[in-house]
Formats: structure tokens, sequence, C-alpha cells
């Protein structure tokens, strides 16, 4: 049985370092699949729409973990063996993209209707108009929820440890499993957790305050 | 020849008709007030003009274009039609002059310095030619709609529609914005206007409509219609103390 010291320390934060990786990629990933889910949700036409409800819908009333389960497990007994890393990306992305959707067109639908009559007043066209009038204003209103979110999915990354991806929360049982000082060692790995999340908080609190002051610029 | 002909719209919300068979008519250079109480249909009637509102039968022809509401449609008559709202509707996020300039950069593939010189110009009509780097929120409300006039302006318009343009502004503001739309109407755009303005009308426009439950009630030169209403409702709409 080792200690509980620097190398283990080390350890620890190196896998926090895949957790930061993790939420990259889900945050990328899902940013996309959310962006154009938010948009569907928003078109004219009603097969988009349904299609981007039903996607959003589903994902958001299962646990990320039978995604990941589906995408680990499943997929290997119908003979894909995919790598522990993408099955967590995947799954992850999935997660993000449904739950970004839904901030994301709340954030989109904020901005006030006159903007959407003004502009297509102006003969723009309905991609133009997202892309020069309504999206840049949805961003300023989304940039608090998004952040406060990405909170929550650093927090979330911990669940794909279950199919046996060492990231921040993995790393710790097996650094407990190794010196069974759950009490230093689980300290330890909700520190930095909170290293992590605490400014994310705060910066969601702040630009909450910022971007609320003035509308404009 | 006229350049805005409306002929027997119909517009319904649900089993509620708004517009009951309204025909106008408005010839180049023509100024038209179109005045009557709130819910008489006048906003919908000048709204459905450059198709932000649709209409269930009857027909509009503004500048060559048939409104209806395919998109492309709706765009080139847009490019011909401008308009000017009350809450002023500027981009909150782009300054005074990336408001002008985007629109004739974007939908009528103006170069960036051409597209700049015509701020300048249109921003000089309106007096605002200091505020051009200015965002939205730094200009007071009468600046702000003095600058949506601008942003239509820009589009080289055929016809101008305002509706209700000085409604959501203090009574000092007024003035200069109704000093603008004067001044463009003696330079001979075509406009329509939705007002409560009653002074404004009877002096500046050529023609009044009076609007009253989604029908046009009474219409003609604007000095004899406000010096010898002939219909009770007309009467009693002017009488009502509206200003």
């Amino acid at each position: 049985m080792s200690t509980f010291g620097w190398p283990e320390f080390l350890f620890l934060l190196r896998s926090a370092g895949w957790s930061i990786v993790l939420t990259v990629i889900a945050l990328a990933f899902g940013a996309v699949g959310g962006g154009a889910f938010a948009i569907m949700r928003l078109a004219n036409n009603a097969v988009l729409r349904t299609i981007a409800a039903i996607y959003i819908l589903v994902i958001q009333s299962i646990p990320v973990l039978m995604i990941l389960f589906m995408a680990y497990y499943g997929l290997s007994i119908a003979g894909v063996e995919i790598p522990p890393l993408l099955a967590a990306s995947v799954s992850l992305s999935i997660y993000v993209s449904a739950y970004l959707a839904e901030i994301w067109r709340g954030s989109i639908q904020a901005v006030p209707p006159q903007q959407w009559e003004a502009s297509a007043s102006l003969a723009l066209t309905r991609p133009q108009q997202y892309r020069y009038i309504i999206l840049p204003q949805a961003l300023r209103i989304s940039l608090p929820p998004t952040v406060g979110f990405l909170v929550q999915l650093v927090k979330n990354t911990s669940i794909v440890s279950v199919v046996g991806f060492v990231e921040l929360s993995r790393a710790g049982q097996l650094v407990n499993n190794a010196t069974f000082r759950p009490f230093e060692v689980f300290m330890v790995v909700a520190a930095i957790y909170f290293a992590i999340c605490f400014p994310l908080s705060r910066l969601s609190r702040y630009l909450e305050r910022v971007l609320h002051v003035g509308r404009s610029h | 020849m006229s350049v805005v002909a409306i002929d027997q719209v119909h517009k319904r919300y649900g089993a509620l008709e708004v517009l009951k068979g309204v025909s106008l008519s408005v010839e180049t250079g023509q100024v038209v007030a179109i005045i009557g109480r709130s819910g008489s249909g006048k906003s919908t009637m000048l709204r459905c003009i450059n198709g932000l509102e649709a209409f269930q039968s009857g027909s509009i022809t503004v500048a060559g274009h048939d409104v209806q509401q395919e998109p492309t449609k709706l765009r080139e008559l847009r490019k011909d039609v401008g308009i000017v709202f009350q809450s002023y509707n500027l981009f909150p996020h782009l300054t005074v002059s990336q408001n002008i300039t985007l629109s004739p950069r974007i939908t009528q593939g103006v170069k960036a310095a051409d597209a700049e010189v015509i701020a300048r110009r249109v921003l000089s009509q309106v007096g605002l030619l200091e505020k051009f780097d200015a965002y939205p929120d730094m200009l007071s409300g009468g600046q702000q709609q003095r600058v949506a006039i601008a942003r239509s302006l820009a589009m080289r318009p055929k016809v101008m529609l305002f509706d209700e343009v000085t409604s959501a502004l203090d009574p000092e503001l007024t003035g200069e914005v109704l000093l603008v739309m004067e001044q463009l109407a003696k330079e001979g755009m075509t406009m329509l206007l939705v007002t409560h303005e009653m002074s404004f009308a009877r002096s500046v426009a050529d023609l009044t409509v009076f609007m009253h439950q989604g029908k046009i009630w009474e219409a003609g030169p604007s000095k004899e219609l406000f010096e010898y209403p002939k219909t009770a409702e007309l009467q009693a709409f002017l009488s009502s103390g509206v200003k």
C-alpha cells in the first residue's frame, strides 16, 4: 500500500486535465449540435421543429449514463469496439447539445420580435437576420446561462469514469484503492473540481451583471 | 399614376375581421395620413402594405410589386418600401452608421465605402451626422427615430410608411421628428403615415383617410376633411379632443 503523496497528487492533477479535455470536446461538439437544434426548434418548417423538439425531449429525459452505456457497451456487443474517450466524448456531446439547444432557443426568443420585423422590413433574408441581427444579440443573452451550464458539465464528466476512462473522479478511485485514504483523496478531488468550477460560477454571475447593464455594444 | 393600389383588402385574425374591404390609391409624391381610433385597423392596413401582415383577400400593388407572402417577392417589395415603427427598432448592438449601411451592403450589394457615403447623406438629411459612430442607447428617443428614418432612406425607397412614429416620444421630442418628415414630404417622397398628430396630418398630408371599424369611413383632401367632416363618426372623432 502506497501513501498519498506528491506523485498521487500530480496524477490527480493530470487526470483533472482529462476532465477539462472532455469538457472542451463535449462543449465544442455539443455547441455545434445545440446551435443547429436551437435554430431547427424555431424553424418555420414543422418537420424540422418536431424533430428538434423530440430530440431535446428524449435526451433531456434520460440520464447521460444511459447514453454512455449505449455508446460503450451497446456498440461493443454489436461488434463495434470504441475507445472509452470516444464513447465518453460522443455521449457527453449528445447530452450537451440537447441542453444548449434549449438554453439558446430561449436566448434567441428573448431577442425582441421587433428586431425580426425591422430587419425583415429592410429586406434581409432569414439567414441574414440570424447572422447580423438576432444571433449577436442572443449571444449576449445566452452567455451567463451557457457558462452556468458549463459548471454542470465539468461535474458531469465524472460519470464517464464508469466506462474506465481515467478522468479526475476515476483517478480519485484509483488513488484511493492504492492508498486507502478516502477522506484525504476525495477531499483533494473535490477541491480540484471546486477550483475549476468556482471561477466559472463567478464568471457566469459577472457576465450576467455586466451584460444586463447596457443592452448594446 | 398610382404607386400604391390597395383593392378590397380583407383581413381576419381568426373570427375577428379587422379590415373589411379596404381600397385606397396613392399617387407618386402624395402624402397620405391615416387617422382613426385604436382598433380601427389603420396600423394593420399600413403593415399589409409591406407584407408584415398577411391578408386573406383583395390585392395590394406597391411600386410594381404585387404584395404576397412568398419570401423572395417580399424582399423585392421591401427594397422599395421603407417603414418606420413606433418603437424605432434600431439594432442595439450596431452603431448608427452600421444600422444604416447594413442592408444596402448585404441586400443591394453596395460597397462599404459607398454605403458610408449614403449613411452620411441620409444622416445629414435628418440632422444627425455627428451621431455617425454612436450606439442607439446613447441617443434620445427623437434622435433614435430620426436614425430609423435615415436607415429606411438609405434603401432609396419609393414609398415610406410611418406607423405612429411619434406616439412613443415625449411631446418636446415629437417636433424634431415631424420636422424631418415634413422635409421629406417637401422633397417629394411618397408617404403613408398612421398618426395621432392631427395638426401635422392637416398641414402636411395631401390626403387624409379616416378609418373606422376596419373600413375607410371617409377620405379626402386633408384641409376639407378636417374643416368639413361629413360623417358623424369623423365629426365625433375630431371633436373628441384627440390632438
